[in-house]
């Protein structure tokens, strides 16, 4: 089955992006895609890659498709020296797991962009790791932006849960939790 | 359960929807070495993450799309219904919750683990998923409770 979203592809065309950004497949994030396209434009950045999910703005100076399969997303995020993301976990763990710096930015409930703020208190508790640097907003996330060669990768994630859980979860299988 | 045919290995579901459920179902499936597994989820391309094991998708229903739920509940059934899971892991989020009633329902034992993004309080599939769940589990320790969710580690 062809991916779907191949249309939303601007002009500028690379294969090897340096910063790829990308919020979920779930709600719109305009208020990023836009940032970072502004951001891009501004700075005369022709590196930067995004998977835009459902967002409706149009960029105009970054790569942009609506989705990317599993394998294509972990090759982007292989390639990327940053990624940029909304706060949720699955991007926060993908780019733990192959140790590239991310800067996360929290969906806001009040905007219609999440259900709830989870994603502010994730941003919270998550920014005090290294490697992960909170955008509260657009402002900030242009600020952060241009920080991008300062920023140090995090440790490495090893592939797997913390071996308490791990072996709860085998307890669990082989009926010895209760 | 003299009813049920014994298997040699044990039959698991792994259900989770998409992007963070999805992510930290994988970081537990080391755990699940021992088990023929079967992964359900919403979006047919994860089918790649997990080659050479069972892989269902349903629809992708929320507490937002009563109408999908539905479907999403339907073809839960159905899966359940021919699989006959022995046991059943969700980490979230509806079509979790629901696969964990169902089995349930024909007897299979349950885990449920509440995402770790459910930092200030439990996620509302997760606390609703708490009384039919035979091991109940949040991944932040303040949330832990007596008569509520345990704590045991987190995918992290």
């Amino acid at each position: 089955m062809a991916a779907p979203g191949y249309a939303k592809r601007t002009a500028v065309q690379r294969s090897s992006a340096v910063i790829f950004v990308t919020v979920g497949s779930a709600d719109p994030f305009d208020r990023l895609i836009r940032a970072v396209d502004e951001w891009a434009g501004m700075r005369g950045r022709t590196d930067v890659f995004a998977q835009i999910g459902n967002s409706r703005f149009e960029a105009r100076h970054i790569e942009a498709v609506q989705f990317l399969s599993p394998s294509e997303f972990r090759q982007r995020v292989r390639t990327a020296s940053l990624i940029v993301a909304h706060a949720g976990m699955g991007s926060i763990i993908t780019a733990l797991e192959a140790g590239k710096p991310i800067i996360v930015m929290p969906k806001w409930a009040r905007l219609g962009e999440h259900r709830n703020d989870h994603q502010v208190a994730t941003a919270k508790r998550f920014g005090q790791k290294e490697g992960i640097i909170v955008a509260d907003d657009e402002k900030d996330l242009v600020a952060k932006l241009d920080r991008e060669q300062a920023l140090c990768s995090p440790t490495t994630l090893l592939n797997g849960a913390s071996p308490e859980l791990l072996s709860a979860v085998r307890a669990f299988i082989r009926r010895e939790d209760r | 359960m003299p009813l049920r045919r014994e298997r040699p290995r044990k039959k698991l579901f792994a259900v989770a929807s998409g992007g963070g459920h999805w992510v930290q179902l994988l970081r537990l499936s080391e755990a699940f070495s021992d088990c023929d597994i079967v992964f359900i989820t919403v979006n047919k391309a994860y089918r790649a993450d997990v080659n050479g094991h069972g892989f269902y998708t349903v629809p992708d229903g929320t507490r937002k799309t009563p109408m999908r739920l539905i479907l999403t509940t339907l073809k839960l059934l159905w899966i359940i219904c021919i699989e006959r899971p022995d046991a059943l892991i969700s980490t979230g989020a509806a079509p979790g919750y629901l696969a964990l009633r169902i089995a349930r329902l024909f007897r299979a034992r349950t885990m449920w683990l509440d995402s770790i993004a459910n930092i200030e309080q439990l996620s509302m599939s997760g606390a609703m998923a708490g009384r039919y769940a035979d091991l109940w589990l949040t991944q932040w320790p303040h949330l832990a409770m007596r008569k509520g969710p345990q704590f045991k580690g987190a995918v992290l």
